[in-house]
């Protein structure tokens, strides 16, 4: 295979979320001496970008965007420590979690998934995140974006809690809140104080990218 | 083991040797924008076009959930609970996780309820089922607990354990006591439904207890999802399920499951079924006079 073969095959598997091939043509191709910055832009996150499409149409199902997801996060683990050695820069780092009182995490996963997919730097902090997790990740890992989920009308109200908790910490100003989950409104985001809200994985990760590149704009202005 | 639910005129009976017991859960605003907007604005006329829905559809006990963000959630219950008693006959079962709309919904209903419900969490057991002895109602518990949903046979297993002795603690029946086995989405963890089978019979060998547990979850995220909730519950029912939160409006799954009835012994000589069909044939044949008629 040349090199626009492997990209293409890469493409391929990826979207079929066969995980052992993509795996296998990640190190074919980093053999071959493909760039993994090539390998991640050229084949993984295109890939992601029409698992996303096809899913948002309804003619992809919440299966195949999670095999297709696992298939990626396979060659992310071989790519990812190489990626750093380059200086390749991430599109932003996104800290994710279901909020206190909530077990649900498919949604969330989903999520996490097509943000990898598109080239965010995901953390996941899991079920059951009560504030001050939320605040330690964002001290840690200082990302441009925290995500909360809830999937019930009583785990819910834990949004506006852990963003009163943000605020107290002095860390509001620091991050873009983007809130999600089954019964969750834009109505509802915004009488919690989100930035942010999507009722769906690919609608997040459109919305996720316009407010890194709005917030990127104003500081530069 | 007999789970007896009732309204002011009408008795339901839940247990291993009784026909499957239909709980129609579409009377829930969850996901629902437009009846999420009534509800706020106070106005409950789509209620009666979601009761007839699920009654008209074979539904025996009717859920009722209220859980609208930004509202009063137990006084939009109670009303919806005292309009529904007013509409139809069939048990409700209250549904919420907020304790105080629980408690008016209990204060409301006329007859023995049955409550969805509680956790396997200590704080939560001891918010919810006092409540459950002082109104005699009966509850629907979830092995879960503040880790998450175990994600093992033996884990539900533990878990159900320790509710057990809490309800037994609390002075309440076993007979009022429906475990949820958990039916999480096949389409996110293959093994999923496979765990939730075992579990249900599980708790069938060791305790004998009731079960239900909302059937529409395992098909999340597929196309075509009536089919697979049909397949399920005969699945379910053989393993043990009593009784499932699930819609009435899809004749596929509702005939699925009187038809797994009659398989497994529960509608001896096929009394239930043949009724069934011969109310179908009446109801073509009515609507094809009056269709000759005009």
């Amino acid at each position: 295979m040349n090199t626009e073969e492997i990209i293409k095959a890469l493409y391929d598997q990826t979207l079929a979320g066969n995980a052992p091939a993509v795996l296998e043509l990640t190190q074919e191709a980093l053999t071959m001496g493909i760039g993994p910055d090539s390998i991640l832009f050229d084949a993984l996150i295109p890939s992601l970008e029409e698992v996303g499409a096809r899913f948002e149409r309804g003619d992809y199902f919440v299966p195949e965007m999670l095999i297709a997801g696992k298939a990626m996060s396979g060659a992310l683990n071989v790519l990812r420590p190489l990626l750093a050695e380059t200086g390749a820069e991430s599109i932003g780092t996104f800290l994710m979690g279901t909020v206190k009182g909530d077990v649900h995490d498919i949604g969330k996963n989903l999520v996490n998934i097509m943000l990898e997919g598109a080239g965010f730097n995901v953390i996941d902090l899991g079920v059951q995140t009560p504030p001050e997790k939320f605040i330690a990740g964002i001290r840690e890992h200082k990302p441009d974006i925290v995500g909360m989920s809830a999937f019930l009308t009583t785990t819910m109200p834990m949004f506006k809690v852990n963003i009163h908790e943000i605020t107290k910490a002095g860390l509001r100003d620091e991050v873009i809140i983007m809130v999600g989950g089954a019964p969750v409104t834009q109505e509802y985001a915004d009488a919690v104080g989100a930035d942010g809200y999507a009722a769906d994985a690919s609608t997040a990760v459109r919305l996720a990218k316009e407010m890194i590149k709005q917030r990127r704009d104003k500081v530069l202005v | 083991m007999h789970t007896v639910l009732r309204s002011a005129s009408k008795t339901v009976t839940i247990g291993h040797d009784q026909p499957f017991c239909i709980i129609g859960e579409r009377i829930n605003p969850t996901g629902r924008k437009q009846f999420q907007l009534q509800l706020r604005a106070d106005d409950l006329s789509r209620l009666a076009i979601d009761v007839e829905q699920q009654v008209q559809g074979g539904a025996d006990v009717l859920d009722v959930n209220m859980g609208v963000p930004l509202t009063d959630e137990p006084a939009l219950l109670g009303r919806a609970i005292k309009m529904i008693q007013s509409l139809t006959d069939l048990p409700i079962c209250i549904d919420s996780s907020i304790v105080e709309a629980l408690q008016v919904g209990l204060e409301t209903y006329e007859g023995k309820a049955l409550v969805n419900s509680v956790t396997g969490e200590e704080d939560r057991m001891d918010l919810i089922l006092p409540l459950i002895k002082r109104h005699g109602a009966a509850i629907i518990a979830l092995p879960n607990d503040a880790t998450g949903i175990p994600a093992t046979v033996a884990e539900r297993l533990t878990i159900t354990e320790k509710i057990v002795r809490t309800v037994e603690k609390y002075g309440i029946p076993l007979e009022d006591l429906l475990i949820d086995p958990l039916a999480m989405p096949v389409g996110a963890d293959p093994e999923s439904v496979k765990i939730t089978l075992e579990t249900i019979h599980a708790i069938r060998e060791r305790w004998g207890l009731n079960m239900t547990l909302g059937a529409s979850n395992v098909s999340f995220g597929l196309p075509y999802r009536h089919a697979v909730n049909a397949a399920f519950l005969p699945a379910a029912m053989s393993h043990g399920l009593t009784s499932a939160v699930m819609d009435a409006r899809t004749p596929l799954i509702v005939e699925a499951v009187r038809a797994a009835d009659l398989l497994l012994g529960l509608d001896p000589w096929g009394g239930n079924w043949i009724s069934r069909f011969r109310a179908i044939e009446a109801s073509k044949m009515a609507s094809e006079s009056a269709r000759a008629e005009a």
